[in-house]
């Protein structure tokens, strides 16, 4: 296993000092992206020392250091997990071939739009989160949101290093692109919409993290499986870090819910008006923010049916969400599954080759799994003897991609008439009335342990220190 | 990261995630390098019979759930399915319940349940030897040589702390030893390796024998030398809490390693330490002591204490640890520290090794030292020490802080060597600095 020379600009496990083209092409990329880590990356946290979680190498002794950082010097660098002798392609039509080290010519071009696509979320989410820093509930929370931030200025990282290594010119004006386009900008947008969504307050944030980063692990899970090695590896060992974004979004709703929980049993009311007077999100509000988070993030698997998708698969690019654990042929070429689609006003379903829907199979795994962490968040409420349940809105609604966007359907699977959605669409989705509410209650709390009214501390710290550690210190 | 150990006398650590707190990332699946978790749609979970306890997994999860232990019967071990079924963790084991299951291990189990520091000598070692030497007729070779000792044993105390409890010494002596009853033996190293240590839980029934953290007790084994005399007392420290490895009963419980070796590592069998690592639950043994008046924690609430040992020389650490530990469960003890520097060649050399790793991070700052691990350079206390000079230097400026060294007679002049390095790269004066360590009892060496 590769160690770390700490002595190099970049760390990584890429034997960078053997490719000295690279390592110039890579050296002159940085500080383009420190600057714009400055200029748009967390607010106001320059000096900071952070209590980071630093992978120095990817054996499990090395990815998870934890130290005081300051953010501009945390170790981005490049880490691919460990070659398998002699892999070989396990899905689609090149299946039982070795693995590819270098991009076949054919599949240069879909390799590309993959790998910037995908490098696109990365920065994007940072700038959406650039001001969070600025009302955190707490330190144990500020210090969260910052590892988030640095990981995923790391995985822009790994997205760079493979544009520049296997892309010649090409890769590395898409490398400089990555750090042109900015989250929301007009003239030049993220690619993937609910990258260009705000994230305004905290609540958005755990949900963006509990929802949006979920589609990350999914499909880096999909990248992981691809028969280009080098990307199979960078985001394998990226699904590591993935992990601690989606804890930060899971563990951040059930705080939340938690502590309306203990606000609504105190005062003895389900009352919305009183909750929100008491400080705490009421828990309707709380369905409402899900419902927008979750429709919004369904549609970044595309649209239920592509032919894209059915290429990437049959050529090896990108294979599904845990392929190797698949009993079928994993070529798939005679198989159907089922989509969605509205006739006549109803939802019906109609089989379709499986290879074209296979967006949709990675949507339904996704959707699986984030079902899964709702049911966990209803035993907060359950535990607190309070009779409401969130739940995850039908498939269909608020959908802008694929055969069913621009439906109108209820949040439980009815269609409904354009009136009844006008005269309903602030029951279910965040009003801004919600929206000004919630913002209302983010302000700063810093002081070690202390936490805003409006959340329920962790269970336990970050790395076994405990939950009042100084886990931000300001200079 | 190192491994820990999973059964000892028919008990099994077994390795659980907390469904509660884990958020079924995957990480840790991935990680296991011999795929000892799966999961289905409702948890994660870690297979019994495969799980080795190499705690690559630990770090790398990002929520703690998965640093999760339970003691079992070793037989039965909570089946896969049955995790999958869970919403929360079950509740522990009472030590009752494990006992009926696990034919010997009743206070045990509790022990190795409830971790430990290292036990010290008592306070019959370095400096503080004369009233020792007198009590047991064990003057024995081990002592003396200590006497003869280093330079650096020059700077131990022979005084206590001033807030140390008042030792009993020398209640009972070699013409009038106590029998004790064996209540506990298990092995708190890893299993088959040469350097065994067992942690040793005698019962003195209702015979008087009061022990604080620090001292040590002389057991006399039975039968002659090879001149035909009954065998001289060996030392071994107390590695519980005063109140009893078990609060509230009257027994202590000892670390006692098998020496298969002599200092130059020619085979022998150690007469004292292998007749009381084989003993069973219900053995009696032959006792003396208390031994020891100096080797004394500190009681004030403000009170640091850095420890220092490798080895066996972890009793008295845990002891003092565990009594901390219980202190603070009742709420004192808010302000003062511990710092734990532990030596040994590998980590499955460490005595109570995997509970001392699942003590918080805020009751004490662990830091190992492995000298002989394959693949890696090795590393003493010493050098751990170097590494948090700064931390460690900041401690030493405070007046309530106490140092306690006990281990093996060769780290002695590392350790000292290494604390004055500390001390004057800190900017401070280390003659003055050592003179009031040594008249204030608060630095305190004993090795053998
Ligand atoms: C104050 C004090 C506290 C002690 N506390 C503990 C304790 O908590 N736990 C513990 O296990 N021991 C402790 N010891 C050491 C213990 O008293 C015995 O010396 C040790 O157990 C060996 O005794 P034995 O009868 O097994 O070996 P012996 O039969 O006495 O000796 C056999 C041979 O081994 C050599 N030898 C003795 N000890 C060791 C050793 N540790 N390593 C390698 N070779 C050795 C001897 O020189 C001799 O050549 C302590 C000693 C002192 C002085
Ligand atoms: S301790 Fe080691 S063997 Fe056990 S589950 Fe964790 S990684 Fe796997
Ligand atoms: S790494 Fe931790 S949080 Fe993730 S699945 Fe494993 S136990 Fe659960």
């Amino acid at each position: 296993m590769s160690t770390i020379d700490y002595s190099v600009k970049i760390p990584n496990n890429v034997d960078l000092s053997g490719d000295r083209t690279l390592q110039r092409a890579l050296e002159s990329w940085q500080p383009n992206f420190i600057k714009w880590w400055d200029d748009v990356g967390p607010e106001g946290s320059t000096h900071y020392d952070v209590y980071l979680r630093t992978a120095v190498s990817v054996d499990p002794q090395g990815w998870a250091q934890f130290g005081y950082v300051k953010m501009r010097d945390y170790r981005w660098g490049i880490f691919l997990n460990p070659a398998e002798q002699d892999r070989t392609i396990h899905f689609g039509d090149h299946k039982g071939e070795k693995a590819w080290q270098e991009v076949p010519g054919e599949h240069r071009a879909n390799l590309r739009r993959i790998i910037v696509t995908q490098g696109d979320t990365e920065p994007a989410s940072v700038e959406q989160q650039r001001h969070l820093g600025l009302t955190a509930p707490s330190l144990y929370d500020l210090r969260n949101l910052f590892q988030v931030n640095v990981e995923e200025g790391r995985h822009l990282w790994a997205m760079v290093y493979l544009l520049h290594k296997y892309f010649g010119r090409d890769g590395r004006e898409e490398a400089e692109a990555l750090l042109e386009r900015q989250s929301g900008d007009e003239n030049n947008p993220r690619i993937l919409g609910a990258f260009n969504e705000k994230t305004p307050d905290w609540l958005s944030f755990f949900m963006f993290t509990y929802f949006t980063d979920r589609d990350g692990k999914f499909q880096l899970a999909a990248l992981a499986e691809s028969a280009f090695d080098p990307l199979a590896r960078t985001t394998r060992f990226m699904l590591t870090e993935e992990a601690h974004h989606m804890f930060v979004g899971e563990s951040g709703v059930s705080r939340v819910l938690q502590r309306t929980c203990q606000v609504m049993n105190e005062l003895g009311t389900d009352d919305v008006n009183k909750l929100r007077a008491a400080g705490v999100i009421d828990l309707p509000t709380m369905q409402r923010y899900l419902n927008f988070h979750y429709s919004v993030t369904i549609d970044l698997f595309g649209a239920d049916q592509s032919s894209n998708a059915a290429t990437f698969y049959s050529s090896g690019l990108k294979g599904r969400y845990e392929e190797g654990k698949r009993a079928d042929d994993h070529a798939l070429h005679d198989q159907s599954y089922k989509v969605l689609e509205v006739v006549d006003g109803k939802l019906q379903e109609k089989d379709v080759p499986m290879l074209n829907a296979l967006n949709e199979v990675l949507r339904d795994d996704y959707i699986k799994d984030s079902n899964a962490g709702v049911a966990r968040w209803n035993k907060v409420m359950e535990k607190a003897g309070i009779d409401f349940r969130l739940s995850v809105p039908h498939k269909a609604f608020n959908r802008q991609i694929g055969a069913l966007a621009g439906v109108r359907m209820s949040p439980d699977g009815r269609p409904v008439t354009e009136q009844e959605w006008e005269s309903r669409k602030n029951e279910w989705l965040p009003t801004d009335g919600d929206r000004s509410f919630v913002a209302s209650l983010m302000k700063q709390c810093l002081a070690p342990g202390k936490f805003a009214g409006w959340i329920a501390p962790p269970v336990m710290g970050i790395n076994r220190q405990p939950v009042d550690f100084d886990y931000v210190k300001f200079q | 990261m190192t491994t820990t150990t999973l059964i000892a006398n028919g008990i099994l650590n077994q390795h659980l995630i907390d469904p509660e707190i884990c958020i079924r990332c995957n990480t840790c699946e991935a990680t296991c390098p011999i795929d000892a978790i799966t999961h289905d749609d409702t948890n994660y979970v870690v297979m019994a019979d495969k799980c080795n306890g190499c705690m690559d997994c630990i770090s790398p999860c990002p929520t703690g759930a998965i640093d999760n232990w339970r003691k079992v019967p070793a037989a039965e071990p909570y089946p896969i399915d049955a995790q999958y079924g869970w919403d929360e963790l079950p509740p522990a084991l009472s030590a009752e319940q494990l006992a009926a299951a696990a034919s010997d291990v009743q206070d045990l189990s509790q022990a190795q349940a409830v971790i430990a520091a290292a036990a010290e000598s008592t306070g019959s070692g370095t400096g503080s030897s004369t009233s020792t030497r007198a009590s047991a007729s064990s003057a024995s070779s081990v002592e003396q040589s200590v006497q003869e000792s280093f330079r650096a044993a020059s700077f131990g105390a022979t005084v206590p702390p001033w807030s140390a409890a008042h030792a009993y010494t020398n209640l009972h002596g070699p013409k009038n030893p106590v029998t004790a009853t064996v209540v506990g033996n298990i092995n708190c190293t890893e299993a088959g390796f040469d350097n065994e240590t067992h942690h040793i839980v005698l019962d003195f029934g209702s015979m008087p024998f009061p022990v604080l953290e620090g001292q040590s007790v002389g057991i006399i084994p039975p039968g002659t030398d090879a001149t035909g005399r009954p065998h001289v007392a060996r030392q071994y420290s107390i590695a519980s809490a005063r109140n009893g490895e078990r609060p509230g009963y009257n027994n202590a419980a000892l670390t006692v390693k098998r020496v298969t070796a002599d200092h130059e590592g020619r085979p022998v069998r150690g007469v004292a330490s292998n007749y009381l690592c084989d003993l069973k639950v219900g053995d009696t043994v032959q006792v003396i002591g208390p031994f020891g008046h100096s080797f004394l924690m500190p009681n004030h609430p403000r009170s640091h204490i850095v420890m220092i040992c490798t080895g066996t020389g972890s009793a008295p650490m845990r002891a003092m640890t565990e009594w901390r530990r219980r202190l603070r469960k009742s709420g004192k003890f808010d302000g003062g520290k511990l710092m734990l520097f532990f030596g040994a060649r590998t980590p499955q050399e460490l005595p109570y090794f995997g509970p001392l790793q699942s003590l918080p991070k805020d009751f004490i700052d662990n830091n190992f030292a492995f000298s002989r691990v394959p693949g890696q350079p090795r590393r003493y206390v010493q050098d751990a020490m170097r590494e948090r000079a700064a931390d460690l230097a900041a401690l030493l400026r405070d007046e309530n802080t106490h140092i306690f060294v006990c281990g093996l007679k060769s780290m002695e002049e590392g350790v000292v060597l290494a604390l004055r390095d500390v001390i004057v790269q800190a900017g401070m004066d280390w003659d003055g600095v050592a003179a009031r360590l040594k008249q204030q009892g608060r630095l305190h060496l004993e090795t053998y």
